[in-house]
């Protein structure tokens, strides 16, 4: 077990030494691996983000029902009774046209609009919370209570953040597409980099052979070598998309603020970023894998 | 310890390069295998660690049916057998010391068990004072003698060696046979191919003599 460790240790040891003795090519290899990952990587955190505000409408589903401006107190009543029966609805609330008015008020530039007119034209309203629906449903239930007396008019409140979470799943496929294809390009940058250091080896290889080195020995260091390329390249992505979010962040920040929020794009979670990472250096392993499967079966004592 | 029932060897294209041929080589013994270049000393070699298989017939070392191990086999054969090939095949792109610990890198000791062995193999090959030394560095027969305590620093029970003293003066020449010497002296099995005739006079040991592919002199009667 000791010699075992102490092996892999020494192949750990002897991959990293390669990589330092050919700096500049493991750099820009690791560069190459980097740059290819950020792109899907820095896609998904975009697209996260953006889910994150989609879903957040889509949790809490609402519809606005608005009553037609003649409605009486009577059909107010008997609206607000059938709307509480209605098991699909989770709480609901009224909002008088006057308060509504007075919140308008509020906005910025509307106050002087209101003033222009001589009464108010906005209709009571009641906003309901909605349980968790599938979105056929809700659209189903909005018709169904247009057609109630009083009603004038139903809008769904989701429909919007619901297109969006469609589209969202259209980016998501593109970036698992992109990050698909991406991938392979590593497996072939990081087999090409593994056959030419086969190669370099070969006297090693050989003598190594002749004095009883199986072949797991020999492979190992290879194997590590590949894996480190990748776990660096991963490293170099999440730095680029780091860097990435901080240069948008800037200009989202201010965008966020004309609307009165704090909205800015979050990083990977720390799973997601280990993920990346352990992911990149699979790729590496893998290339290493093939190179290695395919060069080294021609490398005999002769 | 060594034993060839028979063997011949075609490479593909149809050169015959062993026909026949049969000896055995006990424990212990120092045996010379003799022959013109071309008389299929090498190819016998390459037979030993399974380097080459014989088309024919039987190669057996330690009991060992070699000629029929698995691929899987093979590294475990040959830590068994110490090689010093032709041409060395030293790394240049390290020091004497790391020469050494090749083969003990992937054996079962633990790091200060191999180095050791490995300086152990150094003393014996008179080179201790060199370990930081790289190849490049050591003279013909010097770098030889590196390769020999690269070979036994497993402390193989057999020892093959292929012109060992091609291009070396006579006196680095002796001192290579008196390592050799003093391997079988202490139980190792010890074979080795040469055409210098004055080497074998010296040493005195048994001699197997090749022509054209054919045992000549010292084998077992076919």
């Amino acid at each position: 077990m000791n010699a075992w460790l102490s092996q892999h240790l020494q192949a750990f040891r002897g991959a990293l030494r390669k990589l330092a003795a050919q700096r500049t090519a493991s750099l820009f290899n690791v560069l190459v691996i980097g740059i290819a990952l950020a792109l899907p990587a820095g896609g998904y955190v975009v697209l996260t983000n953006i889910q994150g505000v989609a879903t957040r409408f889509l949790l809490e589903p609402q519809l606005s029902v608005f009553l037609e401006p003649g409605a009486k107190p009577a059909d107010r009543e008997g609206l607000e009774k059938q709307l509480k029966a209605e098991p699909r609805v989770a709480s609901i609330r009224f909002i008088p046209r006057d308060e509504a008015l007075t919140e308008l008020r509020k906005t910025e530039g509307m106050a002087e609009v209101i003033a222009a007119l001589n009464q108010n034209p906005l209709p009571d309203a009641f906003v309901l919370k909605m349980r968790a629906l599938p979105p056929d449903q809700m659209e189903a239930l909005a018709t169904e209570l247009g057609k109630l007396p009083g009603v004038g008019h139903v809008q769904a409140d989701s429909a919007w953040a619901r297109r969006l979470s469609a589209l969202i799943g259209i980016g998501r496929l593109g970036m698992g597409l992109l990050a698909a294809l991406l991938a392979t390009g590593l497996v072939a940058v990081t087999f090409n980099t593994i056959r030419l250091q086969v190669l370099t080896q070969r006297e090693e290889i050989e003598v190594a052979r002749m004095l009883g080195a199986t072949d797991g020995f020999i492979r190992r260091p290879f194997f590590y070598l590949g894996a480190l390329q990748g776990l660096a390249g991963g490293a170099i992505a999440l730095l680029v998309v780091a860097g990435g979010l901080f240069l948008l962040n800037q200009g989202v920040r201010a965008l966020a603020e004309t609307y009165g929020s704090s909205f800015q794009l979050a990083f990977l979670a720390p799973g997601d970023a280990l993920a990346v990472t352990l992911f990149a250096s699979l790729l590496g392993w893998l290339g290493a894998y093939l190179s290695v499967s395919i060069y080294l079966r021609g490398i005999e004592p002769r | 310890m060594i034993k060839f029932s028979n063997v011949s060897k075609r490479y593909p294209g149809g050169n015959e390069a062993l026909r026949q041929v049969s000896f055995e080589v006990g424990p212990g013994e120092l045996v010379f295998l003799t022959g013109r270049s071309g008389a299929g000393k090498s190819t016998l070699f390459k037979l030993i660690p399974a380097i080459e298989r014989p088309t024919s017939g039987s190669v057996l070392v330690s009991g060992q049916n070699v000629s029929a191990l698995k691929p899987a086999a093979v590294p475990f054969l040959r830590r068994n057998l110490g090689l010093v090939f032709q041409g060395q095949k030293l790394l240049y792109d390290r020091s004497v010391f790391d020469n050494v610990m090749l083969p003990l890198a992937f054996s079962d000791f633990s790091p200060r068990e191999a180095a050791k062995r490995a300086r152990a193999a150094l003393d014996k090959v008179g080179l201790l004072d060199r370990e930081r030394a790289n190849p490049i560095q050591l003279s013909g027969g010097e770098q030889q003698r590196v390769a020999i305590a690269r070979a036994v620093a497993n402390r193989p029970a057999i020892l093959i060696a292929d012109e060992p003293t091609a291009n070396l003066d006579s006196d680095s020449a002796a001192a290579i046979l008196s390592i050799f010497a003093s391997f079988q002296q202490v139980g190792v099995t010890v074979l080795i191919a040469t055409h210098d005739l004055a080497l074998i006079k010296r040493a005195g040991g048994r001699v197997l003599r090749l022509e054209g592919g054919t045992l000549v002199e010292g084998g077992d009667a076919a």
